[in-house]
């Protein structure tokens, strides 16, 4: 039942684009369908993405892998404290070692483009804080996410008091059934009240 | 790996729980690993980790967890309803979207052919709306300018640049509207163009002394500088063009066979300009609003808020994001301390508060002080000005720029000192720091604001004469013939001052500044460093110059066309003054908050207009002598003029409508709607609030048979 068309597709110069957008109509068609991205933005991911590999292996750029030090060379990227969460949620790769392929990338972009749903946000926002990935956010991912909030460094931090003080407001407001962690939906709750979630959580080439 | 970790970190549990609920039940440290078994077992969790996300295409995204053989994977009745939402909107990879669509294809063969047609037939539907919505954005102005932004210094300073835009397209579509509706008719028919012309009637049973009016307007051959002053000041030349309000002295335009009702046409484009305004304000300002109104919590100031949603993923820069790091710091920080502060302030002893309340009232009486000090001096600032303009004669043009900018120069003055004023005198006053920023904004807005009225208000004591010398005209017809355009002239000189003291500041205050700190390494200099970018400052800038227009338009049809120009050229002042002059902002600034805060202080401006305006139209006698509403008492008297003209019919539902017998059952009516949504309110809440401690029971319970099964588990 797989009817899946994939890149290898005879490679028509899609849409509008200038040297190497060899991205075939079809493909276009169909990521348009399956991810909340334009076509423009589409096709600026898929240069962009080429740029990511060497020269010689951009023909097939649908079907590599780029390892993750390429991509956290991206300007959007390379700023991010977390950085190498996204890199993790998003990655399809069968071998952990967290490489992107196009899909992965344009799933990416689609979750963080300005039209895609708080409820998807929401979702990935949370794969992304859960830095055990056990499913909760409990309170050592607290802590860390709000050590990647504050930056790197000792003076960076702030003190055990502090942090102790905060995470459990943070789980006062947040931790409905009170049993100590954060499920996914408890922090889609949350979120939702958030007024600045959707306008932070947002990425644009 | 459990959600559990440490014994003795389960709130709720033991007898010291933060819930403060004596428990008999105390965690066991050999239960900590059975649990989380169960746990990650149990069927709300794993339905939660998949998110309905259909048949077939249900992988586990946290990895092995558990085998999948427990889905069916056959066809399901809910296949269809499954597939009424989006193929996008699932959380699964790319992949997995493609094979949940294949999936739904091929349950579509087992639909009925009515419901194949409407689903295709939405989907394109869908799509159309989609490209349609994708070429709109396009079309936003400044699209780039304002992304290049965000990624420097974040969405807090962006949503100021947001702001300015939408003042730059709502100016426009004020000016478009009056142009259409009032420039436009009055240029046709006075140049006949398309076969029109304008019928003048003549005055009827005024005095005519009421009606001379001679505007010096173009005396031939003068010197340059007279028009330089000209430009500058709206007298001149420019009193008679239709940038003022005595150019439209026309009382009806005939084009071809059409009678185009020209005084009601001003009247209500005003009103429609009024509404416009109010009502994209408000549009724009409901977003951040609705969820506050069902808890009671402050949304903005809520810490999963700024934790959650804290760092600007859009954030491409180093630097800012180092920036960032430190500022969010801080403010984490700030907000413990503050919570701190706040749980000493509830400890306060009553002669604490007697000695802070009593120094807080001697520093809101010294407030006030300055308040009444700003005020008298604009007045007499503004008296002056009108008296010595009016015996003036073109001696010297810098003092007669001078007298007649002074007004402008005193509010600026008075802008400028206030709030610094207030700044220091709230350090006295002892409130949390969050509250006190709040509160001198708040005097900032007040005092900005109540300048403009204070100005106006000077102006009319000028108009109106105390004694019986214009008691033949209702207004001081000697020195204001035509007492509108003599308004719209101070509107557009506070206008144009205030567009060149934004263009002086930055040339003259920031570029020196930014030259000196870059190239003199001098110890003080280093430690003042760049200025930072204060966004209230700016906004509340904006804001004042946007009210003037509000209220200046009545009286000068083209005043938004400058507006307009002068917020598009403001842009790329502030654009380019923020990237090479200013450093961003030390205190964090968050995107939702700001939003909320402009639209508010622009909705109080827009209140803040309505008054003068209010008054100006049904209160104050138009002139006699120039403008639309020559023969009217007032300029409002025109509206019950046209119903008198109407059938007797709709004379009397509009009659009945504007009488008691109406607004009083009305009103009554309005009031029973309110009583019973606060109610419906106040019941939802007390549901949520059920629901929740429901809910914290449910898991207690949970927790509890699940130990109780796996001690059950051991004895086996």
């Amino acid at each position: 039942m797989a009817a899946a068309v994939t890149c290898e597709a005879e490679a028509a110069p899609g849409g509008m684009g200038g040297a190497g957008s060899l991205l075939p109509r079809e493909a276009l068609r169909e990521y348009q369908e399956l991810t909340f991205l334009s076509k423009q933005e589409i096709l600026l991911a898929y240069k962009r993405f080429s740029e990511l590999l060497p020269k010689e292996q951009r023909e097939n750029a649908c079907s590599l892998r780029v390892p993750k030090s390429r991509i956290l060379t991206l300007p959007e990227l390379r700023a991010n404290p977390f950085q190498h969460r996204i890199c993790r949620v998003f990655s399809t790769s069968e071998e952990g070692d967290d490489s992107m392929s196009f899909e992965d990338f344009l799933d990416m972009l689609s979750v963080f483009s300005d039209s895609a749903t708080s409820d998807i946000k929401s979702h990935y926002a949370f794969r992304i804080f859960d830095f055990d990935d056990d499913g909760t956010l409990d309170r050592k991912d607290l802590e860390k996410l709000v050590n990647c909030l504050t930056g790197q460094g000792e003076e960076a931090s702030l003190s055990n008091a502090e942090m102790e003080q905060l995470i459990q407001n943070i789980l006062e407001e947040s931790d409905i059934d009170k049993d100590g962690t954060i499920n996914l939906s408890e922090f889609q709750h949350v979120v939702s009240r958030s007024p600045d979630f959707a306008s932070s959580f947002k990425i644009v080439l | 790996m459990s959600g559990f970790g440490a014994a003795g970190e389960l709130p709720g549990w033991g007898p010291d729980g933060p819930s403060g609920r004596g428990e008999i039940f105390f965690p066991e440290e050999a239960h900590a690993a059975a649990p989380a078994d169960f746990l990650q077992e149990l069927p709300s969790y794993r339905s939660v980790l998949r998110r309905r996300a259909g048949p077939g295409g249900g992988q586990d995204p946290q990895g092995s967890v558990g085998p999948r053989a427990g889905e069916a994977r056959g066809p399901q009745p809910e296949g269809a309803e499954l597939a009424a939402r989006p193929l996008r909107e699932h959380a699964l990879s790319i992949a997995e979207k493609r094979r949940l669509r294949d999936y739904q294809q091929a349950d579509i063969k087992y639909l009925s052919g009515w419901n194949q047609w409407k689903r295709t037939s939405s989907k394109s539907w869908k799509k159309v709306l989609k490209d349609i919505k994708e070429s709109l954005s396009y079309l936003q102005l400044w699209r780039h300018d304002i992304h290049s932004i965000e990624g420097k210094f974040g969405t807090g300073i962006q949503s100021y640049f947001s702001f300015l835009r939408f003042l730059v397209l709502l100016n426009f579509l004020i000016f478009i509207l009056m142009f259409g509706f009032v420039t436009l008719p009055t240029v046709i028919s006075k140049y006949g163009i398309f076969n029109s012309s304008f019928a003048k009637i003549s005055p009827k049973s005024t005095d005519s002394v009421c009606t001379v009016y001679t505007p010096s307007g173009n005396k031939g051959l003068v010197y340059f500088f007279t028009y330089l002053k000209d430009l500058l000041t709206g007298t001149g030349f420019l009193e008679t063009t239709s940038l003022f309000y005595g150019y439209y002295t026309i009382d009806a335009a005939l084009l071809s066979i059409v009678r185009y009702n020209f005084p009601l046409a001003y009247l209500l484009t005003t009103f429609a300009y009024l509404a416009l305004s109010l009502v994209w304000i408000i549009k724009r300002s409901v977003s951040g609003f609705k969820q506050s109104l069902v808890h009671d919590e402050d949304q903005f100031q809520s810490y999963c808020n700024k934790v959650f949603a804290g760092w600007d993923f859009c954030i491409t820069d180093l630097n800012a994001a180092r920036l960032k790091h430190r500022s969010l710091q801080y403010e984490l920080q700030t907000d413990l301390e503050e919570e701190r502060i706040k749980r000493k302030i509830a400890d306060r002893t009553v002669k604490e508060k007697l000695r802070i309340y009593s120094l807080r009232i001697f520093l809101n009486i010294i407030v006030l002080a300055v308040l009444s000090g700003c005020f008298y001096s604009i007045y007499r600032a503004t008296v002056f000005s009108q008296e010595k303009s009016n015996n003036s004669n073109d001696a010297d043009l810098q003092t007669n720029l001078l007298v007649q900018y002074l007004p402008s120069i005193v509010i600026t003055l008075a802008n400028f000192i206030a709030p610094q004023i207030f700044s220091i005198l709230i350090r006295f006053e002892d409130y949390s720091p969050a509250f006190e920023i709040k509160l001198t904004l708040l005097r900032c807005v007040f005092v900005r604001l109540a300048n403009i009225g204070v100005l106006l208000f000077s102006l009319w004591s000028q108009i109106h004469c105390a004694n019986d010398s214009c008691k033949a005209c209702g207004y001081n017809y000697e020195l204001y013939p035509c007492w509108e355009s003599a308004v719209g002239q101070e509107m557009y000189k506070l206008l144009i001052f205030d567009f060149m003291i934004i263009l002086a500041v930055t040339l003259f205050m920031d570029f020196p500044r930014m030259l000196l700190v870059t190239h003199c390494s001098w110890k003080p200099v280093q430690w003042c460093g760049l200025q930072e970018f204060g966004i209230s400052d700016n906004v509340l800038e904006i804001i004042y110059g946007q009210t003037i227009c509000w209220i200046g338009t009545f009286f000068s049809p083209l005043l938004p066309a400058i507006a307009t120009i002068k917020y598009f050229i403001i842009f790329y002042v502030k654009k380019i003054s923020l990237i090479h002059t200013r450093k961003p902002p030390g205190r964090p600034i968050r995107a939702s908050s700001s939003n909320f805060f402009f639209l508010v202080v622009l909705l109080i401006g827009l209140v803040l207009a309505f008054i003068p305006l209010g008054i100006s139209i049904a209160h104050i006698p138009s002139s006699k002598a120039c403008g639309p509403f020559r023969n009217f008492n007032t300029s409002w008297a025109v509206v019950p003029d046209t119903i008198l003209g109407f059938p007797t019919g709709l004379q009397k539902v509009l009659n009945g409508i504007a009488s008691e017998a109406f607004a009083v059952p009305f009103f009554m009516v309005v009031c029973l709607i309110m009583f019973y949504f606060i109610a419906l309110a106040g019941a939802h809440k007390r549901v949520v609030e059920q629901l929740r401690e429901q809910l914290v029971m449910e898991s207690r319970d949970k927790l509890f048979l699940i130990r109780k099964i796996t001690e059950a588990q051991k004895c086996t």
